[in-house]
């Protein structure tokens, strides 16, 4: 008898699922991942408290609370979101094991960008619920105003963990024409936590600098996010991040779409 | 092993660490890193350039902040130029002299650590010049050009104390920073596969000089003040030589102690790293 299409069978829904488990086999990485974080962010916290208190109160219309939202919520997303500019795509593409990936009857794609969402959802608990939980408990951190903001905070939060990965998985298909990649990685690394909000908001930003950052995906990854969690931004303000969001995911998956098409064709293994 | 075969071995060894010869087999390994490295031009140019970016990017982050305000912790953009600066350099300085030490986990599982154990050199010593990344060369130039730019707008009252306390600042910052990092190498015996933790006072401690101490609550003082204590890398020093009132209820001249937090920073190394190599038992390759 054929067995009934179900979607524990789909092949994308096992890349999510086999992400997200992979994971859980390294605990103590985990804590260790966490220790870093919560130090992290109770020096970024302290900073970014005496900036808030030095400008009256209000910064860059921040206030103590949602300044230290922003804080705890960044942390607790750093193990969700790629911005470190390694992946394993590009790990394979230099092996030469992406050849392998080609002759399976699933877009690789798809494949590689699941697996890494999962990986990243799975981080929410072991890092990204910590650092909240440490972040609420030394600081005075705003929390979303209503249910519905919330439940919006978290579809925000889930679209920029696809946006991060699907831009990294972008990059790295560069290494098609480049092979060695590592430069790239560098590069994204540089721009990628400046852009995406990692240590300043990035409506800290003077102007140019501030429309130079929205012309990127990286504010989609974090920034927004935060937004829109913390309640820093509601009503159709925060409808309008989501739909900058999607804008975004839809961007940088047809740029990885496309250049994994033309990467097959120019991609040259050598050796056996 | 055959005894003459041993024998022949051993003799080699000790010709290469006889006292007149001591530093030759560092200085021919170093030299041999340094140049496979500048052999691969166009990738050695990009990881300059890379090293540079990240740092300016660093620095781009600190001045969108302090622009953002007056002055944080009393510190103003041109005074934390100089803390930058100081802590920056000192930083890369070690990173370039101890940063492969991070790679203790990677040696330790591909079982690569075991046969520095076969040659007659400390461990340590093996370990530190294991690997040279010129590279990171790059991010010295930052920390170098922040320090100067600070030096030049800043209002500094020039005298013998003043260049005697900046030398000794960087020494000690380069000290300390070294520290932790064979700190965090004896502690990875122990880890291994949560290394990560490490990156909290390494890359954290780095973090943690560009700022400055006085925002910090209490339990942080006593992290990066004390145990892991790069406060007085940079903040402490250059407190003293701009005589800013420092951390609340301590002298001004604290900066002067550096060398006393550079010394208690290697008393911890030594005591890590011993602690955590009779941990070792090896991984079985």
């Amino acid at each position: 008898m054929r067995p009934l299409p179900s979607p524990a069978r789909n092949p994308y829904w096992r890349f999510l699922v086999a992400g997200f488990r992979g994971q859980s086999a390294y605990p103590l990485a985990m804590l260790a991942g966490l220790v870093a974080n919560a130090t992290f962010g109770l020096l970024k916290g302290g900073i970014m408290g005496a900036a808030v208190e030095s400008a009256g109160g209000e910064l860059a219309g921040y206030s103590a609370a949602t300044m230290a939202a922003f804080v705890w919520l960044g942390q607790g997303m750093l193990g969700s979101v790629n911005l470190w500019g390694g992946s394993d795509l590009q790990t394979r593409i230099k092996s030469g094991d992406v050849a392998v990936d080609f002759l399976r009857p699933v877009s690789v794609q798809a494949a590689h960008v699941l697996t890494d969402i999962g990986k990243g959802l799975f981080a929410l608990l072991p890092r990204g619920l910590p650092s909240v939980v440490i972040g609420i408990l030394v600081s005075s951190m705003a929390l979303p105003p209503s249910a519905g903001a919330f439940a919006l905070g978290l579809l925000s939060l889930l679209i920029g963990i696809a946006v991060s990965h699907a831009s990294m998985y972008a990059v790295a298909t560069t290494g098609f024409w480049l092979v060695e990649s590592r430069g790239i990685s560098v590069f994204y690394m540089a721009f990628s936590g400046f852009f995406a909000g990692l240590f300043t908001p990035i409506y800290l930003f003077p102007d140019w600098l501030l429309t130079v950052a929205l012309l990127t995906p990286f504010p989609s990854m974090m920034q927004l996010p935060i937004d829109v969690l913390s309640g820093q931004v509601t009503g159709t303000a925060a409808w309008q991040h989501v739909g900058v969001q999607l804008l975004w995911l839809a961007v940088v998956l047809g740029v990885g779409h496309l250049t994994t098409r033309a990467g097959r064709r120019r991609l040259e293994v050598q050796g056996g | 092993m055959a005894e003459p075969e041993r024998n022949r071995r051993l003799s080699h060894w000790q010709a290469l660490v006889d006292t007149r010869g001591r530093f030759r087999a560092y200085r021919a390994v170093l030299a041999s890193r340094g140049r496979s490295q500048a052999s691969h031009r166009a990738s050695f140019r990009m990881d300059l350039v890379g090293a540079v970016l990240v740092g300016t990017i660093e620095f781009t982050e600190l001045w969108v902040l302090y622009s953002a305000t007056d002055q944080i912790g009393g510190f103003t953009l041109a005074q934390i130029m100089l803390v930058f600066g100081l802590s920056d350099l000192a930083f890369s300085l070690a990173d370039l002299a101890a940063g492969h030490c991070d790679n203790l986990p990677v040696y330790v599982r591909a079982g690569t650590l075991d046969v520095f154990f076969l040659r007659p050199q400390p461990l340590l010593a093996q370990l530190m010049t294991s690997d040279l990344s010129l590279r990171r060369i790059g991010r010295c130039l930052v920390g170098a050009t922040a320090l100067t730019v600070g030096l030049v707008i800043n209002d500094i009252d020039w005298s013998v104390g003043t260049v005697g306390l900046l030398l000794l600042a960087l020494v000690c910052g380069f000290v300390i920073f070294t520290a932790q990092f064979v700190t965090a190498a004896g502690l990875q015996f122990f880890l291994v596969n949560g290394a990560e933790m490490t990156n909290a006072f390494v890359y954290g401690g780095r973090y943690a000089a560009t700022q400055p101490a006085s925002v910090w609550p209490r339990g942080l003082l006593v992290v990066f003040a004390g145990v892991f204590p790069v406060a007085f890398a940079a903040y402490l020093p250059v407190s003293t030589l701009l005589g800013m009132p420092g951390l609340a209820g301590l002298p001004t001249w604290l900066g002067w102690c550096a060398p006393v937090a550079a010394l208690w920073a290697v008393v911890v190394a030594g005591l890590c790293w011993r602690w955590g190599l009779r941990h070792y038992r090896g991984a079985g390759g």
